[in-house]
């Protein structure tokens, strides 16, 4: 074989290589379809949120309050982890002796990488018995919330500190320079330059939030309710797949593919979002 | 770290404050948790632990068919996934840039894959390669299971590995008339080598961590596995297992967890000396 002729054939094969990582999400949307066609075909989408109960094998679909399980969970760990983390990243930044931060940095570093299982685990030893102290059973939204939020806090606070080291340091060289103080740097040099970067970190750490199974599963008590208060126990749409795939048959496991799908969706509407962030507005600085 | 002036106005010190507060917060909690685990996991673990089956449902006894069940599922992931990720990375570093279409397609797709919820990519993989292909649950069903997930994360990072190569190796190797076939291999893959090392090392402890996308792939049967389609139990699994369904399981599970954190840590010092080493500068002395 000619150099020419093996370059070519080179550029073929890795292009086909290339094409596998579509060609599993094509695999994973694929699946997700198909097995959740019988319930797509055969239940309006009302009885979601209409049905009186979660009861797949009689027919009654109510996916409401794991929806919203979701979305309390999700949303109660993004409001604490969003100013802990990049506030967090901020003192590592900006206020802590250069000792403190490179100690923050490693710890962070290691924190990104332990399993939510761990996470999921210790909520179970200390938290769970920390709120029984306060309201039985302990197990609850709230737990949830905790858990979570420690789950991704590590990664926001990554993510802010990565932004705000990209700020352009010549805009903060003649800020500095022009004698402006610390504060009104902070304030109106480096966050408005940041603000895109962080909303985009944001982002991805909500899907990776909402996407989260079996941390939440093991400290939020797992009832199918509507929580009246953050001390009730919930179910998330993660924990109602990781619970009952173990013998969903049927209408039922469709059902449980219908929630993965949704997932999915929710997921993949987030990342668009993100990507059109990065494509459409390069040139408002 | 950027060093900013000194000053004292009242914004300025309740920022120092909140942020002082939250960074503290932050070092509270997780410095509990390490000091809890180490404290309750590091008195139970032994040579017998780590090389014994687990007894009485994984109250006593050992983890040794876990720790053989993550190893394998770790290889397993790594042999599917390393040939497809570094051709890919090789195409897209090589071939092409971000304004083509069909790069950003990709990219794009990388990105979502990326970000798939783990359980979402559990059903996939039961549905898949549990049922359609019929591994049953199976050792083989799980490590394909994580492959895909490990996927965007190697062609990432081996991606950066070889854009950071300057380009005047591939302009000098095109001048001395080397095919492009022997410049990627002999020239360019052999330079980014330690990053291919470090995206494997990431992907390792990512899949390492990973629980829910096993769940329904590769089982949780606690026994030693005999071949890689006998259903497996992976250590993370083996801590929700304990933790979740089995009471009084939970001095093994702090054990288990213990363990499973000493590997990630191991792994995560090895990958912050490798980038180290990488970012001071591996291309300027040859």
């Amino acid at each position: 074989m000619s150099p020419l002729t093996r370059d070519r054939y080179l550029h073929y094969v890795l292009k086909f290589f290339a094409c596998v990582s579509i060609l599993s999400l094509f695999f994973i949307i694929f699946f997700l379809v198909t097995e959740s066609w019988a319930i797509i075909e055969s239940t309006p989408a009302s009885k979601y949120i209409l049905d009186d109960a979660w009861h797949p094998t009689d027919g009654e679909f109510f996916l409401l309050p794991m929806i919203v399980g979701s979305l309390f969970v999700m949303i109660g760990a993004m409001l604490l982890s969003i100013p802990v983390g990049i506030f967090t990243a901020v003192l590592w930044q900006f206020y802590a002796p250069a000792w403190f931060s490179s100690i923050l940095e490693r710890i962070v570093e290691v924190l990104s990488g332990i399993p939510s299982v761990v996470y999921g685990f210790w909520g179970i030893m200390i938290i769970v018995p920390l709120l029984a102290k306060f309201q039985a059973p302990g197990t609850s939204l709230l737990a949830g919330i905790i858990v979570l939020t420690l789950i991704v806090l590590p990664t926001i606070t990554l993510v802010a500190n990565s932004v705000f080291q990209q700020v352009n340091k010549l805009h903060i060289q003649n800020a500095i320079a022009l004698g402006l103080s610390r504060f009104t740097i902070i304030r109106h040099i480096i966050f408005p330059q940041a603000k895109r970067g962080l909303l985009t970190g944001v982002i991805l750490q909500a899907g990776r939030a909402i996407g989260e199974t079996l941390a939440v599963l093991m400290v939020c008590g797992n009832v199918v309710q509507i929580p009246g208060s953050v001390f009730e126990p919930v179910r998330t749409l993660t924990s109602n797949i990781a619970l009952e795939m173990a013998y969903a048959m049927d209408i039922h496991r469709s059902a449980l593919f219908l929630s993965g799908l949704v997932l999915m969706l929710v997921v993949f509407m987030l990342i668009l979002m993100t990507e059109r962030m990065k494509f459409t507005s390069d040139n408002s600085l | 770290m950027i060093r900013l002036p000194t000053n004292h106005s009242f914004p300025d010190r309740l920022l120092k404050l909140f942020s002082w507060f939250c960074g503290l917060l932050l070092l509270f909690f997780f410095i509990y948790l390490f000091l809890d685990i180490a404290r309750q996991g590091l008195s139970q673990i032994t040579f017998n632990f780590l090389t014994t089956d687990p007894m009485n449902a994984g109250r006593a006894g050992g983890i040794a068919p876990m720790l053989v069940s993550t190893l394998l599922l770790l290889t397993l992931c790594l042999l599917v996934s390393l040939p497809i990720g570094i051709a890919s990375a090789i195409y897209l570093a090589e071939y092409t840039d971000e304004t083509q279409w069909f790069a950003r397609i990709i990219q794009t797709n990388l990105n979502v894959l990326a970000s798939v919820p783990s359980i979402v990519m559990g059903l996939f993989g039961y549905a898949f390669f549990v049922v359609a292909l019929g591994l049953g649950f199976s050792i083989l069903a799980g490590a394909l299971t994580l492959a895909c997930m490990v996927l965007p994360l190697l062609i990432r990072n081996i991606e950066d590995s070889l854009r950071n190569i300057p380009d005047e190796y591939r302009i000098n190797a095109t001048a001395l008339g080397l095919s492009r076939y022997r410049t990627i291999f002999q020239i360019l893959l052999p330079m980014a080598a330690r990053g291919i090392l470090l995206a494997v090392i990431l992907s390792i402890g990512r899949a390492m961590a990973e629980t829910a996308a096993l769940l329904y792939t590769s089982g949780y049967v606690s026994r030693m596995p005999e071949s890689i389609l006998d259903s497996g139990r992976s250590l993370s699994v083996h801590i929700f297992d304990l933790s979740m369904n089995v009471p009084g399981g939970e001095q093994n599970a702090y054990a288990s967890a213990f363990t499973l954190i000493v590997l990630l840590l191991m792994i995560n010092i090895t990958t912050l000396s490798l980038s180290r080493k990488i970012q001071k500068g591996a291309f300027s002395e040859h």
